[in-house]
């Protein structure tokens, strides 16, 4: 038995608990005790309540496919030479996550930032826990284990440093990269022992129970909300030395495009291949096989894909193809046409999802109904990288490497379509560049694995082009919102009629029956946060017609520009000022109690159990309050200029938006200011929540003025950057301030990727009324007024 | 037989000179910090220079190209230390990263002729790079410091 488990009982101290509670150090915590279990435990401070700050707290992350995992020896190595590699498991698309998780790690253990190495996980869920790098989970859902994983660590290394001096391990204080030896006044001895000398002897020591792991204190943070550390891949980028799916080179390794159906559902009836096999550099033209059954889940298109020793080579090669594919019903899909049928829906009664008080008498009785109907387009995420995948097979085992947001989901696909067990497959994840939810849907991955099978197992890079990308994405479904409000004789809203009429994300995974799911109108639309006494949310029949998937922000896209922008449109017609009608409807500080408002009985709380992360009123107020003040809310603008404001709660957190425009002479939507507040609690890296929120002003403007995918005859009309539009230098949100408030732990960490888009376009709406009096209802509203 | 110089070495080719230098350099090189972003010339993921000018290498040939000197993100600066590099890094510019090698060739190109650009003229030069992650402001930023030198 290690010498340092030998501690007696008299050695136990209670460490006294100041009144200021935030003060408590763990260093006042004696651990030592032996277990009967032979583990290090720890003295519990007691009252346990007082620890409120620094308590466990559940979070959906533990009902994700294979949960999560805060095993030391899963996560960290430590080299003699004092070197610390740390694995990060999710996939790094530009939020920061590859960084901001080990941080986490990296503090809690005391380990020196600068001698931290990162290992990007393959997918390999059972053993790190969720890997589906989406819906802006990593933090919310990891920082905890992620604390207790470097937590564990370091105990390790104070216990391992306790044996070696013969010492009792309360005596041992991990501090910057190495153990410390304390006298019996908790001074320092001037003996250290650092990480490398211990690192064979601490991977020894059992790791300790999880009711046993002391945690820092927050003001023991180093790293955590510091703000002062920059991405893990800054210098390769700017050198061109970061690797992403389409930079791994094997020895032998081919390049492959292929030709798709440009309609859902459509097959290949013949092919002749003779001209592309002519292409110099082109080696073989191979059929394959599309996923038909519906569901198609991910399943890939099919079609024809040419091998070549270039892409280049490969591209000409498919130019040269002559395919002639079957017809198929989705060939009807007309996106004017099912627009206005999405509008007739809408006015009419749909399924009711969510009913408080009695909405038909509140509108029976109203002084005023002011209705307003808010359209959106399909959206492809189109990230700057195209979809991409290499993919080997030899000796019965296939890798597979790819910017993919869900390495583990798309490894068990890529196995049943190989035939092959899931051990002999292995997926390596490189960066992404940019993924906004497409690469969560691993069709590429499947149709690279496919390809290598048929070519003999042989190296090939699966490359789809930009128009590829743009017309078979997972498309972020079309939506008509349609909003009634009722006012009474006050000057009062009496009651909020909300309809949606959208094809389903659920759709490429059941058998599509035209109506939304929990996860999407959970989405901004039943969890509307008003004090009104009447509220009904209905929704109306639409079916899909193409692939329908996640994009950044996901249904909250469509639901806070409509429901926002018809805040600001009630206002105005009531002579109100946009921003303290907004707050006067949001009402009293509370958590809304979903059971008393008439929530649906699966009401979908992001994943999040709801006693834990509710709609918390006052936290919205406040980042309106916050965002009003910051941009000035409410001063005197130049002609054609006006500030418009927003709120949206979204994936646990809390984002206001003040968008100030100016409208030129030529009638061009300029965007001078944003202010965007956010709320997402206790936060890690301010430096990448800044960095996300500046960047979802500028998808949200992308969104609000220039993207949209239409479909024709089935057929998406958009093919390249040059006609599916996204914001450019030429015309962006210049200066985006924004502000993060301040949480201490006790204020669950909340999303950060997504929650920054849903307010821009309907603050940005109501801010061109403002200036012009013109008020937009259709996305894509286009840069430039009539 | 056509020679081009990338990044300082002379290299001959024999293939089709119709081939796209983004091709070249990335798949016979295996030079891959230029990026595929659209194949169109109108994102600006590919831009390297030819003779100094900043050009997208998705619409420049071989034929185009040779006899000429082209760099690559990689022959920027033999240490990573070009000015426009060291300001990227400074302002902690990239997301994702995966257009910043365009942006940041297209923004030395930008200085080498003009040392001195108005906020006017960044914005012009800059407009062919789209980053979807929206880094702009700070591209912005980061290319007004490197004017002013870093």
């Amino acid at each position: 038995m290690l010498q340092y488990m030998k501690a007696e009982a008299d050695q136990v101290r209670v460490p006294a608990i100041d009144a200021e509670i935030s003060n408590v150090s763990r260093r006042g915590v004696l651990s030592g005790l032996l277990g009967a279990t032979g583990l290090v435990l720890s003295v519990r401070f007691s009252p346990a309540d007082a620890l409120e700050h620094l308590k466990p707290y559940p979070t959906g992350g533990l009902k994700m496919p294979d949960g999560v995992v805060s095993n030391p020896h899963v996560f960290i190595a430590i080299a003699p030479s004092g070197d610390v590699t740390i694995v990060t498991h999710r996939s790094e698309m530009g939020t920061g996550i590859r960084t901001s998780l080990p941080m986490v790690v990296a503090d809690e253990m005391c380990a020196d930032w600068s001698r931290v190495h990162l290992l990007q996980a393959p997918g390999d869920e059972p053993k790190y826990g969720n890997q589906d790098t989406d819906g802006s989970r990593s933090m919310r859902h990891f920082i905890q284990p992620m604390r207790q994983c470097g937590a564990a660590m370091r105990q390790m290394l104070e216990a391992a440093a306790a044996a070696k001096w013969g010492v009792d391990v309360s005596l041992c204080r991990a501090r910057n990269h190495e153990v410390a030896l304390l006298d019996k006044d908790e001074k320092e001895t001037g003996k250290v022992l650092k990480f490398g000398e211990l690192a064979e002897a601490a991977m020894a020591v059992p790791v300790p129970a999880p009711e046993a792991i002391l945690y820092k204190s927050p003001d023991e943070f180093t790293l955590m909300g510091k703000g002062e550390v920059q991405i893990a891949d800054l210098h390769d980028i700017t050198v061109g030395k970061a690797g992403y799916g389409a930079d791994v080179r094997l020895p032998g390794m081919k390049y492959a495009v292929v030709a798709r159906p440009s309609v859902l559902g459509s097959k290949v009836k013949s092919y002749d291949a003779a001209a592309a096999l002519k292409v110099p550099g082109v080696h073989s033209v191979h059929e394959i096989e599309g996923i038909f059954t519906v569901p198609r889940k991910f399943g890939q298109l099919g079609g024809i894909a040419v091998v070549a020793d270039t892409t280049y080579a490969a591209m000409q090669g498919r130019d040269a193809l002559t395919i002639e594919w079957t017809d198929v019903d989705n060939a009807s899909y007309d996106s004017v046409a099912f627009t206005k049928e999405m509008s007739e829906t809408a006015a009419k009664p749909g399924k009711v999802l969510r009913n408080q008080g009695d909405p038909d008498a509140a509108f029976a009785s109203a002084k005023d109904v002011i209705t307003a109907e808010y359209h959106g387009q399909h959206l492809a995420q189109a990230p700057m990288e195209p979809l991409v995948a290499v993919a080997r097979i030899a000796d019965g085992k296939a890798e597979i490497w790819s910017s993919v947001q869900s390495p583990y989901g798309a490894r068990k696909d890529v196995a049943e379509a190989l035939k092959m067990p899931l051990e002999n497959v292995t997926v390596h994840v490189s960066l992404l560049g940019g993924g906004f939810g497409r690469k969560s849907k691993w069709d590429f991955m499947l149709e690279a694995a496919l390809l290598s099978q048929k070519i003999g197992g042989a190296p090939v890079l699966l490359q789809w082009t930009r128009e590829d990308d743009i017309q078979h994405s997972f498309y972020h479904t079309t939506s008509v919102e349609r909003i009634e409000v009722a006012v009474n004789d006050a000057g009062k809203v009496t009651g909020w009629r909300h309809r949606t009429v959208s094809p389903s994300i659920v759709s490429t995974f059941k058998q599509d029956d035209g109506y939304q799911f929990p996860i999407e109108y959970g989405m901004g639309f039943v969890d509307v946060p008003f004090d009104v006494p009447n509220i009904r949310c209905e929704n109306g029949q639409a079916m899909a017609h193409t692939r329908i998937g996640w994009f950044r922000s996901v249904s909250n896209v469509q639901r806070a520009f409509a429901v926002q922008s018809a805040v600001s449109e009630v206002a105005h017609k009531l002579g109100r000022d946009p921003k303290d009608f907004l707050l006067e409807l949001i009402g009293p500080d509370r958590a809304i109690d979903p059971k008393t408002s008439g929530f649906p009985d699966d009401f979908w709380n992001y994943g999040e159990p709801y006693e834990e992360f509710p709609i918390n009123t006052a936290r919205l107020k406040n980042v309106i309050r916050v965002a009003a003040e910051k941009a000035g809310w409410g001063k005197t603008l130049p002609a054609r200029q006006g500030m418009g404001i927003a709120a949206h709660r979204s994936f646990a957190s809390y984002v206001a938006s003040v968008v100030h425009v100016r409208i030129d002479d030529d009638g061009t939507i300029r965007v001078p200011h944003v202010t965007s507040v956010v709320d997402c609690g206790f936060h890690v890296n301010p430096e990448r929540i800044r960095s996300q929120m500046e960047g979802a002003a500028v998808m949200g403007m992308s969104n609000a003025l220039y993207s949209g995918i239409t479909f024709k005859n089935g057929a998406v009309e958009q093919s390249n950057y040059f006609d599916y539009n996204v914001t450019r230098m030429s015309n962006f949100p210049e200066n985006v301030a924004v502000h993060i408030i301040d949480a201490p732990w006790g204020v669950h960490a909340g999303g950060v990727g997504e929650p920054g888009v849903p307010p821009f376009a309907p603050a940005l709406a109501n801010a061109i009324f403002a200036a012009s009096g013109k008020r937009l209802r259709n996305l894509p509203m286009g840069d430039k007024l009539a | 037989m056509p020679t081009i110089t990338i990044n300082g070495e002379v290299r001959e080719f024999n293939g089709d000179p119709n081939m796209p230098l983004l091709w070249y350099v990335r798949d016979m090189l295996n030079l891959t910090g230029t990026k595929f972003g659209c194949g169109a010339g109108v994102c600006g993921a590919c831009t390297v220079h030819v003779n100094g000018e900043a050009v997208r290498s998705c619409q420049t040939t071989l034929g185009d190209a040779s006899g000429k000197s082209v760099t690559t993100i990689e022959g920027l600066s033999p240490d990573g230390n070009h000015e426009v590099q060291k300001a990227w890094r400074k302002i902690s510019v990239p997301q994702c990263g995966f257009c910043q090698a365009g942006q940041i060739m297209q923004a030395a190109g930008l200085l080498a002729k003009n040392r001195a650009p108005s906020d006017a003229e960044i914005v012009e030069a800059m407009s062919g790079n789209i980053c979807r992650c929206g880094c702009y402001q700070r591209i912005h930023e980061a290319v007004r410091l490197a004017a002013g030198g870093v």
